[in-house]
């Protein structure tokens, strides 16, 4: 028990690893940073493994295992302690963390190479994984929230990487503050969630929920609100519907970024959350509908965004939104394990799309606009391998991971408490339009004549420390969904089995009953279902290839004929221009004309100024005073001689 | 013999007060002005020696001595200073030494 024991350890080696690269890194040669870098997530990786084996030796009562190391805060009732929590869930979640980080950071040494800072790239990342792994080893809310914030930090430092850009350093503060805005529910629901329960501990806190007797019971509302808050930080950090702005432009970030943060790890803080807390949620109807509905929109809305895109990255990152919707929309109908599935494996097949993407821009020299592509197939046959797969995993084609995670997530959304033919459809048509745009990236990108100078560009294949890192993930989008494959296909649903602890002892008792109903027609349906989001993604294939490789005059003129949808969806339904225009323009203004000239200028410099020339003119007077002619000095001191004394006289005689 | 009364000391100390604030101020000399402070000290000392008496107390008699070796040094610190300032401006007319100003 010596990992379980020092759960320290795994966040600590980041930590260290960070400290040292970032402290004296600026003298190390590559090989001392690689190592240093990757040492430590290397041995966190091994801790991880060691945990697991663990971890598989505790009994069922002894989990969720929690280890306190000392308070960190105590005022009044308010105590948080620094403890960190082992479970199921963080298992998995750990378990993504550390593998992706891992294969990250060794495709990095490739991708980064040529780049200055170089040091400084490798102790944000390893600063990235030590606050990751805190938010998810964390044991109560207010730690989760230490760990949520750091992540935001190492994402606002490396989408800013290259801090000379000036449309980097937009973009990192563009997602420094879109995500605050949800962070300020989040605070608030942390609060609210202390006023109600006097604690912060997850354990405490569930366990009120469970125990506590009828009339002492939360109200749903109590319960509805504090959700609800908590989900507008997941919104905010998981890019949902209305704050998904800043994940697109978070692609000016190193491309290893995009994979590890902006796709694999911290972008799904949100859905960890909300599964986390789904004692609460389970409790919350409303809020569970709520959050249905918004990854239902958003996964479908950010498809219809992605279709159009030229950037492949761009293509990459609504897709990103588009699968984080799917995981929202698994959660809020009641089937966590599949959203936590779909975290996974969206993990390990958006991850490797965003490698092979950023090989496949390291092969044209930096250029990630699809239309100067074309015809790489060829010339980047383990790129195109990969990322094939990972497409064929994203698009749900049966047999790669994200077949049986979505399709999982269709079948709640259809089947689940809700029963809501709504959210299935939209998640339906999303899955399509997912099939079409991800075989459009593919068939522009890799099929074709190609569309660049050839005496210009000089296309290779990337090294091995990067294409490496692509064939292992390639291999898990491949492999990585049949731990949870459903019986319909002759699989146990192992990953649903593992996870199903966190969710089942603090579920409420009336959901339990129902979800038992909801087991056997479910079954029947599964299989009619099944065959819906495969026929719909081979459909968007087809598509996809009719106006890619077939007949690739068909989209222009599709374009031209459907003007108004196209340019709609071309300017990304002019939402960023409607925050401008809505939020940011009244604020500049505001900021400008009542802040600045108003409050700044009038009020404060003029109090500060008023202060210094009142000073300074009744000194311009007084001095006269020191004229010099002492006899003029013994003329005061008399008068204030008989000044004190009259004065004293009349006190005097007032006090008599 | 009939005792004379306190106020005629007070009004005696008063008066030489007086005639010291109006020295003081007035004259030019910075000798004359020192020995203006000198008789505003010795005035209240007068004062004091009037009250010790009348209420039968040797406090005052007390701060008489104090004031009289008060006086004692500032006269010794007081004149030090007159003869450097003569040695180095030739005149002890208060209204010609007015260098120390804004």
């Amino acid at each position: 028990m010596f990992i379980l024991d020092h759960l320290w350890i795994i966040i600590a080696l980041p930590l260290l690893g960070a400290a040292i690269n970032g402290l004296l890194g600026k003298n190390f040669s590559k090989t001392i940073v690689n190592s240093v870098g990757i040492g430590s997530i290397a041995l966190a990786f091994l801790s991880y493994a060691e945990a697991v084996r663990e971890f598989a030796q505790l009994s069922a009562d002894q989990i969720p295992w929690v280890k306190t190391y000392f308070t960190w805060i105590t005022a009044g009732q308010f105590r948080v302690n620094f403890s960190l929590q082992v479970d199921q869930l963080t298992i998995v979640m750990l378990g993504v963390v550390t593998f992706v980080s891992l294969l990250v950071h060794i495709y990095s040494t490739g991708y980064m190479a040529h780049e200055e800072g170089y040091y400084r790239f490798f102790s944000y990342l390893n600063l990235f994984v030590f606050f990751m792994l805190t938010l998810v080893l964390a044991a109560n809310v207010v730690l989760m929230f230490v760990g949520w914030e750091g992540v935001g930090l190492c994402s606002y430092l490396l989408i800013g990487f290259w801090f000379l850009k000036q449309s980097a350093i937009s973009a990192g503060k563009k997602a420094f503050i879109t995500t605050r805005i949800g962070d300020f529910g989040f605070t608030v629901g942390i609060l609210l969630l202390f006023w109600t329960f006097k604690s912060v501990d997850f354990g405490t806190i569930f366990k009120q929920l469970v125990s506590g007797s009828p009339d002492a019971a939360v109200p749903t509302g109590v319960l509805t609100t504090i959700c609800l808050l908590l989900f507008t930080g997941a919104i905010g950090k998981s890019a949902q519907l209305p704050l998904y702005v800043w994940l697109p432009d978070a692609m000016e970030g190193p491309t290893p970024v995009s994979a590890l943060i902006h796709a694999a790890t911290m972008v799904t803080a949100g859905v960890y959350m909300v599964a986390r807390m789904n004692p609460l949620f389970s409790r919350a109807p409303v809020a569970m509908f709520v959050v249905a509905l918004i990854g239902a929109l958003t996964a479908f809305f950010a498809a219809t965004i992605g279709l159009v895109q030229t950037d492949i990255k761009k293509v990459l990152a609504y897709s990103t939104v588009s699968q984080l919707g799917y995981m929202f929309l698994g959660l809020g109908v009641g089937a966590y394990a599949s959203g936590v599935f779909h975290l996974m494996t969206h993990a390990f097949f958006k991850g490797l799309l965003f490698l092979a993407a950023g090989s496949v821009i390291h092969a044209m020299g930096g250029d990630q606009e699809m239309p100067h592509m074309g015809g790489l197939r060829s010339k980047i046959p383990i790129t195109f391998w990969t990322m094939f797969i990972a497409t064929l995993a994203i698009t749900g084609i049966p047999g790669f991971a994200g077949f049986f995670s979505k399709d999982e997530i269709l079948d709640a959304a259809f089947s689940g408490p809700l029963h809501s033919t709504g959210l299935w459809l939209l998640a339906l048509i999303g899955a399509g339009l997912t099939s079409f745009y991800m075989f459009r990236l593919i068939f522009l990108t890799f099929f074709g004549e190609p569309r660049y100078d050839e005496h210009k560009v000089h296309v290779h294949e990337s090294p091995h420390n990067m294409t490496v890192p692509l064939i292992i993930l390639a291999i898990f989008s491949t492999v990585g969904g049949w731990v949870a494959a459903p019986h319909l296909v002759g699989g146990t649903d192992y990953f649903e089995k593992f996870l199903h602890p966190v969710f089942a002892i603090y579920a409420p008792a009336s959901a339990e009953g129902s979800a038992e109903a909801l087991e056997t027609p479910g079954m029947i349906l599964l299989h009619a279902l099944t065959g819906w989001p495969v026929l719909i993604a081979l459909a968007g294939l087809l598509v996809a290839w009719w106006f890619y490789v077939k007949s690739p005059e068909t989209p222009k003129k599709l374009a031209d004929s459907l003007r108004a949808p196209y340019t709609l969806l071309l300017h990304k339904y002019y939402v960023d221009e409607l925050y401008n225009a809505a939020i940011i323009q009244p604020l500049l203004w505001i900021s400008t004309n009542v802040l600045w000239h108003v409050v700044d200028e009038t009020v404060i410099d003029g109090t500060v100024n008023g202060v210094a020339r009142v000073a300074r003119e009744s000194g311009s007077e007084l001095r006269e005073i020191q004229s010099g002619n002492a006899r003029s000095y013994a003329t005061w001191v008399v008068i204030g001689a008989v000044g004190v004394t009259v004065l004293m006289i009349g006190l005097w005689g007032m006090v008599r | 013999m009939s005792v004379v009364p306190i106020s005629y000391y007070l009004v005696l100390s008063a008066v030489l007060f007086g005639l010291g604030i109006v020295a003081f101020v007035v004259k030019r000399n910075i000798i004359t002005i020192f020995m203006a402070i000198e008789l505003m000290l010795n005035a209240v000392n007068l004062a004091f020696v009037a009250f010790a008496r009348a209420h039968n107390q040797l406090d005052g008699l007390v701060f008489v001595f104090f004031v009289i070796v008060v006086a004692a040094a500032e006269s010794a610190v007081g004149l030090a200073i007159i003869i450097t300032v003569y040695q180095n401006r030739q005149t002890l007319n208060i209204e010609r030494i007015n260098l120390l100003k804004f």
